[in-house]
């Protein structure tokens, strides 16, 4: 045969390339089926009866007439789920026999159409008596508070503290102190695709959950109790989800009532909220008062940071009010702290409850820590650029709390959004043009943080198992933990495995989304899919590569350290001549006198240490900052904030997908410019007021302002070519930013966000009397 | 049940002939009855934009219509969009640009989207921006959706017109 002269495939590498979602062409034609978008046979509609107040007795139920209603198969009470405890701290129960707050589920009805069980609910009678109620923390920590749970005779719940070095001392020390008091609000997740879950048993008392989960591993184990069976019963299945940022970290009511109402029914049973419900029943992002102070010297060197938080923790504990844990990190961590007085309490109230929302903790801590670090430059009277620059760590610090910052450019990330907005001029420019005339003011705020970029150890375990297996067509499947929720970790994953094993991104299929075939993660939160999961999908790829150049290095004669896999070839590395198609090696090493296949496991666990008790330790790979620069125009009539620009400089250690980077900015970006200027949960008396799209004001095209990102690229050591975690630190930074630009615009400071068009005009007229 | 009357009217370029209960609106009897569920549920309040399908041309939030009032017109969804030669433009320009995240709200964006550019070849940004100011994204922030509207447009400009 004639032997034609192979031409060399070059060596090309995807990382920091554009690689789109394997997803996003079924998204963009309608063909993917949702979990709301789910039928299976027999399959019945499950609905949920709300208290519809905030706190009281039931006197009576009667479900009588619900239960003799033709279609209805199944009606159940807090009585079918007493003892059924769950939640963080075993303090919620999927049906209540009590009222602790509006969305508390009285009663849940499985009917053949969704029209019967809204029916249904309308003819269960329920009969309460009003008791008082507590609608704010510092009002339930008060003596005379009504005592709401059993085992918490003052309200508290969870207590964090943090201090290291002497307060009083450092305090003598301090020329300067800023010292004001911080409310961050009530906002909630507003996924589009709302809540859903749909529960099967099979007749050996095994459970299949389609759920929108984003942790299905724990997941497991926090939803047994709230079913009295055993976690390993459970089997989690995860279908497409429209949107979740940490709003299924945890188990709510509705997905122990699916299957309450399956086992009951024998048949599948399907729960999904109404947009209402979604309001009203879904977690929110933990409200608090953080009593914040911060001290420097003359020449503007940080003495201490204190901060005093109290937490709205509401009716019951999910993961809102275990923040402080990230919250004590800020306020210790960022900048070089030398002194740290850190304490929260949680106080149960009759709110709706917090869970986990993207930027946990964080976007509420520097929203005080940004502000004071403004505060206090102005106090000292320098360009808070230099003011940053001059208290920023380097490369291998260590924070009071022993987070190791091994690669370090905060110094940089400051810098370059600096440089690239022209801060230092036009803050000095606007400044001087605060007290003249004129309605529209310009404004420009900077801020930074810093947060976790490498998973947080909050778990005994913050690893991932990947399966990884290369069939006889050379395409390769990976089987692993890793939850897409949105974010594009499939993106991420195909883009590692292409790098690794030289195949096309289409020969790839990611298998994530069975609990009973993937392997342990600990879910998508702490910014750590990229990092964990890239980390474990590069590990279990190599160990595949390096099967199957072995065994080229047997067939073809030349040493496997001098070929690679390359354009679905094996070739020699130097001058990259193929040698031999993937697929054929793989077919040949499968039909060999000693057969052999690729399939490869790996278990990746993190270099971090666990988060303790005392809260002294390294407790994630790797940590990362972020810079934002907002410039704004204040309306000073009005109070109409309106952002033109947003420049941000983030260390995101290597690109990896530049593409799905870029997303994962301009979204969290998104989400924190609606925290920070209009969304907000309107509760009067425990009731949420706008439970809906038009008076719960998301951020819409229009007002998207001008995006100029900077990724700043560290090279950690630990990430996956050097990759740190990305997406929360968008969403963190930015109200802060905002706040900083409105004093800078016109001197008005506003402590309790949003920064809405009313705080605004008054706050600005208020100072305006004052200065007459 | 409620009252139910037999309606005739195209969709997707086929004919089809459905019995609707006189209550129910379009998007129901989309993802329920004719099992178009790429039209989504985000509101039905008529305030996110998620359910947009175009009826005689004109894009509007299904979840208000009543079904019964699909009679005889021509309802587009976004399965409709796409032709036997693949992605329609707009579909394409999404899912290159980046703009599909979670993507539950990009069926009745695209439709915004490719309606918009539709009516007006020479779309600018901030037209894109007024245009789709009714359809909610929670991941993308815009940002990305906008790049594939305008180069939607560009593809117009030098291309065909």
């Amino acid at each position: 045969m004639e032997q034609k002269v192979a031409t060399p495939i070059e060596k090309k590498t995807l990382i920091g390339s554009r690689v789109k979602k394997p997803d996003a062409a079924d998204k963009a034609t309608g063909k993917t089926r949702y979990i709301n978008d789910m039928v299976l046979p027999q399959m019945l509609i499950g609905k949920v009866l709300f208290a519809g107040r905030p706190h009281a007795k039931i006197v009576s139920i009667d479900v009588s007439a619900a239960e003799r209603l033709p279609g209805v198969h199944a009606v159940l009470t807090g009585k079918d789920a007493a003892g059924l405890k769950f939640g963080f701290v075993r303090d919620n129960v999927p049906l209540k026999e009590k009222v602790l707050c509006e969305h508390d589920e009285i009663a849940a009805v499985a009917a053949d159409t969704e029209e019967i069980a809204l029916k249904a609910l309308e003819l269960i009678k329920v009969e309460y008596e009003d008791l008082p109620a507590v609608f704010s923390p510092e009002a339930g920590r008060e003596a005379s508070a009504p005592q709401l749970r059993e085992n918490f005779p003052d309200n508290k719940s969870l207590r964090f503290e943090f201090k290291h070095g002497d307060l009083a001392t450092a305090e003598a020390a301090s020329d300067f102190i800023a010292d004001n008091i911080f409310r961050p609000h009530h906002v909630t997740h507003c996924c589009m695709g709302t809540s859903c879950a749909i529960a099967d048993f099979d007749n050996n008392g095994k459970l299949t959950i389609w759920t929108q989960t984003q942790y299905p591993y724990n997941y497991k184990m926090d939803l047994a109790p709230a079913l009295g069976i055993a976690p390993g019963d459970i089997r989690v299945i995860q279908p497409p989800v429209g949107g979740a940022f940490g709003s299924k970290l945890d188990v709510y009511p509705y997905e122990p009532i699916a299957a309450l109402l399956a086992r009951k029914t024998g048949r599948p049973v399907k729960v999904i909220y109404s947009r209402e419900e979604e309001f009203k029943a879904s977690p929110t992002r933990q409200a608090a008062i953080i009593h914040m102070r911060t001290g420097c010297t003359r020449d503007g060197t940080l003495t201490f940071r204190s901060a005093d938080v109290l937490l709205d923790n509401g009716a019951y504990t999910s993961w809102g009010p275990t923040i402080p844990v990230i919250m004590m990190r800020t306020t210790s961590g960022h900048y070089r702290v030398p002194v740290v007085d850190f304490q929260a309490q949680a106080i149960y109230t009759n709110n709706p409850y917090a869970g986990s929302f993207r930027g946990y903790g964080n976007v509420q801590t520097t929203f005080a820590t940004a502000q004071q670090m403004d505060i206090l430059a102005d106090q000292v009277d320098i360009d808070p650029l230099a003011f940053h620059l001059k208290n920023a760590q380097k490369s291998g610090e260590v924070t009071p709390q022993k987070s190791f910052l091994r690669e370090c450019v905060l110094a940089e990330c400051l810098e370059t959004a600096a440089r690239a907005s022209d801060y230092s001029r036009k803050r000095a420019a606007y400044a001087a043009e605060r007290g003249k005339p004129g309605r529209y003011k310009k404004g420009i705020g900077l801020a930074s943080s810093i947060h976790n970029a490498g998973g947080a150890k909050i778990h005994k375990s913050d690893g991932i198992g990947t399966i990884l297996k290369v069939d006889d067509y050379a395409r390769v499947t990976v089987i692993t933990g890793a939850s897409e929720i949105g974010q594009g970790i499939d993106a991420v994953i195909n883009l590692i495995v292409a790098e690794e094993l030289g195949v096309p991104l289409e020969h790839i299929t990611i298998i994530n989304n069975d609990s009973d075939i993937a392997p342990w993660d600990v879910g998508v939160h702490a910014s750590r899919t990229t990092f964990i999961a890239g980390n474990g999908t590069r590990r279990a790829a190599r160990k595949a590569k390096a099967q199957i150049l072995k065994a080229a290095e047997k067939m073809l004669g030349e040493p496997a350290a001098a070929l690679e896999l390359r354009g679905g070839s094996v070739v020699r590395d130097q001058c990259g001549t193929p040698l031999i198609k993937l697929d054929r090696l793989l077919r040949q090493m499968h039909f060999q006198a000693e057969p052999e296949l690729v399939m490869v496991t790996d278990y990746y666990e993190p270099n971090s240490q666990p988060e303790g008790a005392d809260h002294v330790s390294d407790h994630s790979a790797a940590y990362s900052h972020a810079v934002h620069i907002a410039e704004i125009t204040v309306d000073t009539l009005t109070g109409e904030i309106k952002v033109d620009k947003i420049t941000s400089a983030q260390d995101v250690g290597r690109v990896i997908n530049r593409m799905g980077l870029e997303a994962q900015t301009e979204g969290g970006i998104a989400i924190g410019l609606g925290y920070a200027l209009s969304e907000n949960m309107q509760l009067e008396g425990g009731m949420l007021k706008n439970p809906c799209f038009r008076d719960y004001k998301l951020i819409t095209a229009p007002e998207m302002p001008e995006l100029e990102m900077h990724f700043i690229e560290s090279h950690c050591a630990e990430g996956p070519y050097g990759a740190k975690g990305v997406s929360e630190l968008p969403t963190i930074v930015i109200a802060p930013a905002i706040a900083n630009a409105l004093f800078n615009a016109t001197g008005v400071r506003i402590f309790n966000p949003p920064l809405s068009p009313e705080k605004v005009a008054r706050a600005i007229h208020e100072t305006r009397q004052g200065g007459n | 049940m409620s009252l139910a009357t037999e309606i005739k009217f195209t969709l997707n370029g086929r004919p089809v002939a459905v019995r609707v209960p006189v209550t129910m609106k379009t998007l129901t009897m989309l993802r329920d009855l004719l099992g178009l569920t790429g039209t989504k549920y985000a509101c039905g309040e008529g305030e996110c934009g998620a359910c947009t399908v175009k009826v005689d041309g004109k894009t509007l939030n299904s979840c208000l219509m009543h079904a019964v009032d699909c009679d005889g017109r021509e309802v587009v969804t976004i399965e409709g969009l796409k032709t036997p030669e693949g992605m329609n433009p707009m579909q394409r320009a999404f899912v290159d640009h980046g703009a599909v995240q979670c993507g539950f709200c990009m069926p009745g964006m695209i439709m915004q989207a490719d309606y918009l550019v539709g009516e007006n070849p020479n779309l600018t940004r901030e037209d894109a921006q007024r245009g789709l100011e009714g359809n909610l994204c929670r991941c993308t922030g815009y940002t990305k959706v906008l790049d594939a509207v305008g180069s939607v447009v560009e593809q117009k400009c030098c291309g065909r017109c």
